[in-house]
């Protein structure tokens, strides 16, 4: 009994020890397909035509990044927060209310280099005040809470004519030309959000790993032991929203130099929600989760029309399969997509793993 | 109350003082000056007696909401397709038969049943996991609000009044007085009237059955410890389902006040959803008493922030709710 236990403990510390030390790198960097998917995102343009590009690929980054900002709350903090599409929205408004835009009466007209940094700053602002009303409460009441924020944002976003423009939204926002180049034309658009999307899934991935993402997990685990640790348990959590604020509100200004406009459609309850959907199908545990959900929602989003047609269904009903898929997701697996993909791996695991944790061992 | 005015006796004498201004603005004659600023006295009473009874269609919402969510911790994102779903029974049952009595048995019955549908076949499976419950009512929210809209289109639906409800009656609260000195009394719709005192029995039955029963007793018991009440012998299960039931019916009942006053379209389960979340983090989660607080000083400010500053109303419902979590995070008349 001594002996088998003896061996197991062998076994399993080189495993762990390698375990760290990718942890302690970039998990990545030693991933073959990681590499294949990152090629195949640069040479896109290559492969996919204009509409691909931008409806499909570009906005599978956007909405992934906003998801993103909501996994790294969940995934790291704990705290389930709805209103990250509400901070993207303002963000975008605050671009269209600073730049220059068809509503010559709201817009101050600066440049893309001082609008949009001050959206930013005012997006974090933002989502930071959100967040130190929501660190008052845990669990559940932080979801309605956000929700709750997000809603009224909504309906005022409705209500207010003088800054928001009421239910019509501001039009024609303009987008940034310099260097020679229109960076709204889809080749440059598709590479400046990849180039902030990846940005933002290797920032959240590097402080997941650093001192303050630790923190925030030992938070998430633990917050009174952290507390007596001598950990600001609050500051660490308001600290992650401020994070999240400024990742939600970065996709936010793509969004809106994307669509070229904003309105309140596009910061409604049921789009909050939708983030939360991409976030919690593709995964939360890690940062690749919601991109793969922002793919399979813009997907069966552009899709499922056709698709329902094909098959003798009624197209409008694409919400009711995003709904079902979503339940789905929710009974079988607690960890998206990445959960599934990888309960499958284990169950493949037993014929290949063993010899090779032998040869780690000899 | 005693005990409140021993322990803050500031702000007991705000409240007080709050409240003899609020009925001499009701009772009194407006002086002239008065209402040069603030514009005529038959505006802000029907402000007050809109938000009055929209509090009253609040707490019908909010109060099986926060039953549920006492006693089960779950919170239910699937409540605001409760209420359109009980609203739509009712208008297709007023509709086919012209009874609107009977659109609130049925609506109560049929949303009671799909309550304990989703109790036995969803809830239970997954006990004790708040957020995977969250995520499913979410999801079950988004397949409800889709099977709704293809069931009954986008179009608004007004549930007919009764004839013996319709038309206003004459309240002895004087609005003005005539150049000739003869006082001018408030009218209000009657059918108004009717609801928001049907909804104050409902949530007097509600603290009765809650504080004077055996299965009251049994409820109060799952809110403090449900875990200790199971081990007591209590066959928790049933209890649950009862409530969940009764929330639901609630909801339901909710539909078709709100369906007669307002109307009814997609879009509405969000908005009655979003109420109800507000009233109770402003009452205090699982609190009944908290929700008829709640309802009433949301759908007061919702009432007459709209007269007062149309632009900002939704602003100022915010902002009681961020007041609420700033200074008491547990809601008003929370114990915990």
């Amino acid at each position: 009994m001594s002996v088998t236990h003896d061996t197991r403990i062998q076994i399993r510390s080189p495993a762990s020890s390698a375990q760290r030390q990718a942890a302690r790198g970039w998990p990545d960097l030693n991933n073959p397909a990681a590499w294949i998917v990152a090629v195949i995102l640069l040479i896109m343009p290559l492969i996919a035509n204009g509409f691909f590009l931008i409806e499909i690929f570009a906005t599978t980054l956007m909405l992934g990044t906003i998801a993103l900002s909501l996994m790294f709350l969940a995934g790291y903090g704990g705290m389930v927060s709805l209103m990250q599409l509400t901070i993207a929205g303002f963000a975008a408004y605050m671009v269209a209310v600073f730049g220059t835009s068809d509503n010559a009466n709201i817009s101050l007209g600066w440049p893309w280099w001082l609008a949009v940094p001050t959206a930013l700053t005012l997006a974090t602002i933002f989502g930071t005040f959100g967040g130190a009303l929501a660190v008052r409460t845990e669990g559940i009441y932080t979801i309605m809470i956000t929700l709750a924020i997000g809603a009224a944002f909504y309906y005022f976003t409705n209500q207010n004519w003088a800054i928001f423009n009421g239910h019509t939204g501001i039009n024609n926002v303009a987008t940034p030309h310099f260097w020679g180049v229109n960076w709204r034309s889809d080749i440059p658009f598709y590479y400046v959000v990849l180039a902030i999307a990846a940005l933002c899934y290797f920032g959240v991935d590097y402080i997941s790993r650093a001192p303050f993402g630790l923190a925030l997990q030992g938070v998430r685990d633990n917050p009174r032991r952290m507390a007596a640790l001598g950990f600001n348990v609050n500051a660490h959590r308001v600290a992650a929203y401020a994070v999240a604020s400024f990742i939600a509100g970065l996709a936010g200004v793509l969004q809106v130099w994307n669509y070229r406009q904003i309105s309140p459609g596009s910061v409604s309850v049921g789009a909050c929600i939708d983030i939360l959907i991409i976030a919690i199908v593709g995964g939360i545990t890690r940062p690749i989760g919601p991109y793969i959900g922002a793919l399979v929602f813009v997907l069966l989003r552009t899709f499922a029309l056709d698709f329902l047609v094909k098959i003798g269904l009624d197209g409008n009903r694409f919400r009711l399969l995003i709904g079902l898929g979503f339940l789905a997701i929710v009974f079988w697996s607690s960890d998206g997509v990445i959960g599934l993909w990888q309960r499958w791996r284990r169950s493949q695991r037993p014929q290949s793993d063993r010899p090779n944790g032998g040869r780690g061992h000899g | 109350m005693t005990r409140f005015v021993e322990r803050h006796p500031a702000w007991a004498l705000i409240v007080i003082i709050a409240v003899a201004v609020v009925l001499w603005l009701i009772f009194a004659v407006w002086p002239p000056g008065l209402e040069d600023a603030i514009g005529r006295k038959r505006v802000f009473l029907n402000a007050v007696f809109n938000g009055i009874t929209l509090g009253g269609l609040y707490f019908l919402v909010a109060s099986g909401f926060t039953l549920i969510f006492g006693l089960m911790r779950n919170v239910n994102l699937a409540h605001g397709s409760l209420y359109l779903f009980g609203g739509y029974v009712g208008y297709a049952i007023s509709a086919s038969t012209g009874s609107w009595i009977l659109a609130f048995i049925v609506a109560f019955i049929l949303t009671a049943l799909v309550g304990i549908l989703l109790q036995v076949l969803v809830f239970r499976r997954m006990e004790g996991q708040d957020l995977r419950q969250t995520m499913v009512t979410i999801g079950l929210s988004i397949v409800f609000a889709d099977l709704m809209l293809w069931a009954c289109g986008g179009d608004f639906y007004q549930i007919q009044t009764p004839s013996w409800l319709i038309g206003p009656v004459e309240l002895p609260l004087i609005t003005a007085l005539k150049s000739s000195g003869e006082p001018v009394y408030l009218r209000y719709p009657l059918v108004r009237l009717v609801i928001f005192l049907a909804s104050v029995i409902i949530g007097i039955a509600m603290w009765l059955a809650l504080n004077r029963t055996r299965i009251g007793m049994i409820i109060r018991a799952g809110v403090d410890d449900r875990d200790i009440l199971a081990a007591t012998g209590v066959r928790i299960q049933i209890v649950f389902v009862l409530v969940f039931a009764l929330g639901a019916g609630l909801a339901g009942i909710a539909g078709v006040v709100g369906g007669t006053f307002q109307s009814l379209s997609p879009g509405e389960d969000i908005r009655f959803l979003l109420a109800s979340l507000v009233v109770v983090i402003v009452g205090g989660m699982g609190s009944i008493p908290g929700a008829a607080l709640g309802a009433l000083i949301i759908g007061l400010a919702e009432q007459l922030g709209s007269v007062y500053i149309p632009t900002y109303a939704i602003v100022v419902t915010f902002l009681i709710m961020v007041l609420v979590l700033a200074l008491r995070p547990q809601g008003l008349l929370a114990r915990r």
